[in-house]
């Protein structure tokens, strides 16, 4: 039986624009280009080597978000997945990780799993939590912060480079992976993959296709708010000096002063 | 007055600072009550006890150790039961954010990750957090079930004050789902003697500027000269010349010492994201435009070859 590889994708703000708040004190998603997350790129690679040592594999690349994530979807075809699902519902608008690791596992359990792979963290929430949420949910292994992956025989193995140690991890499929930036550099679509991206097909699914009710998710289901958003001053400019021979003392009297020596 | 949890973070019973550190900010709220999972207990609640737990509810078991995550949360989740706390307390590492996770999950509770700071408010815990590669700072608080928030290392000052920290025995029941995965093998990490990267209160960093694995020595020794942990550009660890766990920044560890010093670094967002809300900011580089001299309090263009060791000579005559 074909292994069923489905990757999560994110849609986010780009990093490098002038990322703000809107007045719902929600991700403003209008000023600033969004694109497919850099860090779930490396879970799509991961997909595509694993699909490839695998004797039949399907990838399909799931996200939830607004109409624009199609743009992700696209891009994750490009590189080669073979079919995507988008979830977009306007009562999902402000939806938090508890909300979104409900709607994702929701949507795996329609689409059918046997690896789920995912990105360390959103480029932009950065929280690190919607995997192990999902493994919580699906009552499945979670496998995740893994900088090396292999599937073989019906279960996945990795690296986790931990704080104080690296672990060697083993679980049987199905299973929720997360990789880290480490696990290898993404490929970048060819343009065969362009081309052969637009012909692929792309489902949408809303709530009700889910079973989930509006108040679940969305602004108002949300688990938590934000009262207060203030930009930050920025910091006030500091002194720079140029090096004439000297950088190094005027540094350390620099530290002095702030006593640090 | 209520009850939060606070889980604790230690090596045999080695208590780490982060963990006297969510002791302070949950006496903000109420009284702390740690959670020790592993072996060390007695060892850990003298010190426990002298930051302010009133209880430590101690577990050890083989499952801990052997497979990732989930055990830890069973046993969290005991103590949530044996306490119905106010508000549960972990630290903003990897694995504390995935016990959160699934604890949030497990309780139907609200999660707030990466707090840096925390103060008890009319409707709950009001958590502050830093966004957008700290261009944003923002004031959160859970609105259903028990807050649970995980605190990033150096969000507050370790105030000792005493309490009986009395050891109770937690008793925890582990199901076939948490020992899905299983922890085939170990490598420690060897320590290299110097700070922990996010524990400590001076940082140096290099980056591509520092341009090979054996010139990292210069950015060791001006580390050393002043008891500082060594940071790391992905530039750097990418091209092979410092270890991953050394990395600052969005893919790295977030920290926020009282100093951080950036050698060779352009001070690009992903870098930013996590390292700009240390206190004091210096840096060297040799491009006067790099984007790092928009965040400095002190900045030196010039050559880090240059300025590096002479300012590490510098600090070891200061200090005698
Ligand atoms: C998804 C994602 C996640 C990322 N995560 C991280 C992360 O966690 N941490 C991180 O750091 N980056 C991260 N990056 C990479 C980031 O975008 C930058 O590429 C990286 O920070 C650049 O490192 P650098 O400043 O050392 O190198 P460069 O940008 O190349 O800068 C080197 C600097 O050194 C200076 N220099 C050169 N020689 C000398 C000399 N002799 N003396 C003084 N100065 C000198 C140069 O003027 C230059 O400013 C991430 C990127 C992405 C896309
Ligand atoms: N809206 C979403 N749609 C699809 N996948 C998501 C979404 N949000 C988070 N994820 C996945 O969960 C990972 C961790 O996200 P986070 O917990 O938000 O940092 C991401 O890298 C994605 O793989």
């Amino acid at each position: 039986m074909s292994l069923r590889i489905v990757v999560t994708v994110k849609y986010v703000p780009d990093a490098t624009g002038d990322r703000h708040f809107a007045e719902d004190l929600t991700v403003d998603r209008d000023d600033v280009d969004g694109l497919l997350s850099e860090l779930d790129e490396y879970a799509v690679e991961q997909a595509l080597q694993i699909a490839e040592e695998a004797d039949d594999a399907e990838i399909t690349v799931l996200t939830v978000g607004p109409e624009d994530a199609k743009d992700a979807l696209r891009k994750a075809l490009s590189m080669g997945a073979d079919k995507a699902v988008h979830v977009e519902d306007d009562d999902l608008h402000g939806t938090d990780a508890l909300g979104t690791s409900l709607v994702l596992a929701k949507a795996l359990e329609h689409v059918g799993y046997d690896l789920v792979i995912s990105g360390m963290a959103s480029t932009d929430g950065g929280m690190g939590v919607v995997p192990a949420m999902l493994a919580e949910r699906l009552g499945v292994p979670q496998v995740t912060l893994l900088s090396e992956v292999k599937v073989e025989d019906g279960k996945v193995t990795g690296r986790r480079d931990g704080d104080s140690a690296s672990e060697q991890l083993e679980a049987a499929l199905p299973a929720v992976v997360s990789v880290t930036d480490q696990s290898g550099e993404a490929r970048y679509p060819s343009f065969k993959g362009i081309m052969a991206a637009k012909k692929k097909p792309v489902q949408s699914l809303d709530l009700s296709d889910l079973g989930i009710e509006a108040e679940e998710v969305g602004l108002e289901g949300s688990w938590t708010t934000v009262d207060e958003a203030a930009e930050r001053p920025a910091r006030t400019a500091g002194t720079v000096v140029n090096d004439e021979g000297e950088g190094g003392k005027k540094l350390a009297e620099f530290l002095a002063g702030q006593k640090f020596i | 007055m209520a009850e939060v949890l606070v889980y604790v973070d230690h090596v045999d019973g080695a208590v780490r600072k982060p963990t006297l550190e969510l002791l302070t900010l949950a006496r903000r709220i109420g009284e702390p009550v740690a959670v020790h999972l592993g072996a060390g207990a007695d060892t850990a609640a003298a010190t426990l006890a002298e930051y302010g737990a009133v209880k430590v509810l101690a577990a050890d078991a083989a499952e801990f150790a052997d497979y990732l995550v989930v055990p830890k949360v069973d046993a969290l989740e005991a103590a949530y039961n044996a306490v119905s706390p106010a508000a549960v307390l972990l630290p903003s590492s990897a694995e504390g954010k995935e016990i959160a996770a699934r604890l949030a999950v497990r309780i139907g509770s609200g999660i707030i990750t990466d707090a840096v700071d925390l103060e008890a408010g009319d409707e709950g815990p009001v958590a502050t957090q830093s966004v957008f590669a700290a261009s944003y700072s923002t004031k959160s608080r859970v609105t259903k079930g028990t807050p649970v928030i995980t605190v990033k290392p150096n969000s507050a000052a370790p105030e000792a004050a005493p309490a009986a920290g009395t050891v109770e025995q937690l008793a925890v029941s582990f199901g076939e789902k948490s020992t899905g995965t299983k922890v085939v093998s170990r490598t420690p990490r060897e320590s290299t003697g110097r700070p922990d990267l996010t524990e400590a209160a001076i940082v140096v960093s290099g980056g591509r500027g520092v341009n090979g694995a054996e010139n990292f020595a210069i950015v060791e020794a001006l580390a050393d000269s002043l008891g500082a942990a060594v940071g790391a550009s992905r530039a750097a660890v990418d091209a092979g010349w410092y270890p991953h766990t050394n990395q600052v920044g969005q893919t790295g560890k977030s920290v926020s010492p009282q100093l951080y010093i950036a050698a060779g670094i352009s001070g690009a967002i992903q870098h930013r994201a996590g390292m700009q809300t240390s206190k004091t900011i210096v840096a060297i580089n040799k491009d006067a435009e790099a984007p790092i001299f928009e965040l400095v309090d002190y900045g030196v263009v010039g050559d880090l070859f240059e300025v590096v060791p002479q300012l590490t000579e510098e600090v070891k005559a200061r200090k005698g």
